[in-house]
């Protein structure tokens, strides 16, 4: 595979080594140094950090205001984008700015419905959906036109093109198709919803393979450690198209409550452990939401450290 | 079919309560159907209009009519007569009905006394369910005739999202009830009809112009214009 943008995550992922990234969320308020902060605990310890945009439709500092910020001070972002709250227009002209700060990565997603977050009243625009937000931002790096068909003679988007996929989410005979269509549109990386279930885990992966497609995209399992076993019941019976299996739980309450975020993380080591003996498995998302200063712990003991150079 | 609810009460009688003279129009069209608006819900709620303003003292004297329909002219023409003697009218009717009323009979306040909510089908008695949502540009065909724009709460067009769980849609969680996940259902019946080839290609850039974000639509077919 050839590398087609400046992105180190590009560079990290076709070196054939494991990438390793995380995210930050931005925070409520117009906190200039928050992300900053989240940022600097995984300095050195993650290729690149994402950076969400608006997640659980809940007002938050905007994604690309952010990853300019992260830019600035040397990070790789990930311009996370969901199709939600603009449409084309907006969507076109922030990665054009993006571009302007040589944003090199951009996830693209459709987005949490907003009857989920903290403006349940508002209109959603949904203009276009994952899948055409992933061929607008190839059709702007690769052909360098606009969507509505001006043309670029210079500046073009670079960005690593991602998506999002998760194996949980049902019916699950179409989630192969569906990846599939993701990287026919153009996704060249993928970042998978968290992974509790190991074995539909698997299987997906399997059917991954089986249609040839962890040649043609880089995969990289998403993890979130549990902090506790409240977090763990709320993701199973509150998340939409999370699986959490009954025995992560039980294995929780298993152990003392002051205990159980040392069992998550032990958790999470497994699984990285369990997944490197996956054919296909390209890198390492990890999610540790609020809990960011458990990332650099987790890299170490996963023996994904150090991080690899690249140009 | 276009289905309504019933305004609250509470709120017609806002719109009315200083007025003398009230007309209730309602429309044997679609929300007769929807039970909302038609010759029943009329006598309904003219009935109740008349005891609230018995017991509060109020003189408002309220007439009842139902049209055939009231999205057309010749149905609308029907009150012509009438008209003057009210000071304002309730329609029943769904949001054209009441603007076409408005647009023929322009000096006289015409009031909308239900809630005009979405092209659908009568599931069950006294259950509806949107199935459209008037988009312009048909794509049943390529969806195994399940609409992917109505039955998508977050109108894809290349597949179910990440949320969707044993056929229900992610807001079945807000709602606390099944939501049916509209790509599993175009997924299944794809299925049953050997259709799934379908499903592969990503589907064309959807052209909002010829739904509501293109401005205010008309159709003009010189075929059938006088």
């Amino acid at each position: 595979m050839n590398v087609t943008t400046p992105s180190k995550l590009e560079k990290i992922l076709k070196s054939g080594q494991y990438a390793v990234t995380s995210e930050c969320g931005p925070p409520r308020n117009g906190n200039p140094e928050a992300v900053a902060k989240k940022a600097e605990l995984l300095k050195g310890y993650v290729d690149a950090i994402n950076i969400t945009d608006n997640q659980t439709a809940v007002v938050r500092q905007c994604s690309l205001a952010s990853c300019i910020k992260l830019k600035l001070l040397g990070f790789e972002p990930v311009l996370q984008m969901v199709t939600r709250d603009r449409n084309r227009i907006a969507i076109q002209s922030d990665l054009l700015g993006a571009t302007s700060f040589g944003i090199n990565n951009v996830l693209c997603l459709t987005g949490d419905h907003q009857r989920f977050g903290d403006h349940p009243n508002s209109a959603n625009v949904f203009d276009l959906d994952s899948t055409k937000l992933i061929q607008a931002v190839k059709l702007m790096r690769d052909d360098g036109k606009l969507l509505g068909g001006f043309e670029m003679h210079e500046h073009r988007p670079q960005m690593f093109i991602g998506a999002a996929e998760n194996p949980f989410a049902d019916p699950f005979e179409i989630r192969v198709l569906r990846l599939a269509k993701k990287v026919a549109a153009g996704a060249q990386f993928i970042q998978t919803q968290c992974i509790y279930n190991m074995d539909k885990f698997k299987l997906w992966m399997k059917q991954v393979r089986d249609a040839g497609l962890h040649e043609k995209v880089a995969i990289m399992a998403g993890l979130t450690p549990m902090k506790n076993v409240g977090m763990a019941k709320y993701m199973k019976n509150r998340v939409p198209g999370i699986d959490v299996p009954e025995d992560i739980i039980k294995r929780l309450q298993g152990v003392p409550k002051e205990k159980q975020a040392e069992e998550g993380i032990a958790i999470l080591l497994e699984q990285i452990e369990e997944l490197k003996q996956e054919e296909g498995i390209r890198g390492f998302h990890i999610m540790a939401i609020e809990w960011e200063e458990k990332v650099p712990e987790i890299v170490q003991k996963a023996g994904l450290y150090p991080r690899p150079a690249v140009d | 079919m276009i289905m309504a609810k019933p305004k609250p009460i509470e709120e017609i009688i806002r719109y009315i309560e200083n007025l003398d003279k009230v007309l209730i129009a309602g429309c044997n069209g679609c929300v007769a159907v929807c039970e909302a608006g038609g010759l029943k819900e009329v006598e309904v709620l003219a009935s109740a209009l008349r005891m609230y303003f018995l017991q509060k003292g109020k003189k408002v004297e309220v007439d009842e009519v139902s049209l055939t329909r009231q999205c057309d002219k010749e149905y609308l023409e029907e009150i012509k007569d009438r008209i003057g003697n009210y000071s304002g009218v309730v329609s029943l009717a769904c949001g054209a009905g009441v603007q076409f009323m408005a647009e023929m009979y322009d000096e006289k306040p015409i009031f909308p006394g239900v809630n005009t909510s979405f092209i659908g089908v009568t599931e069950d008695q006294g259950k509806w369910s949107e199935r459209c949502q008037a988009c312009g540009e048909c794509v049943l065909a390529e969806t195994g005739g399940i609409c992917p724009i109505a039955r998508c709460s977050k109108r894809m067009l290349n597949g179910p999202c990440g949320g969707s769980e044993k056929g229900k849609c992610e807001l079945s969680v807000v709602f606390n009830k099944d939501v049916p996940c509209g790509w599993h259902l175009i997924y299944e019946r794809l299925k049953k009809l050997g259709q799934l080839e379908r499903f592969a290609q990503p589907a064309a850039e959807k052209d909002w112009t010829v739904s509501r974000d293109g401005g205010p639509r008309e159709i003009i077919r010189e075929d059938v214009r006088p």
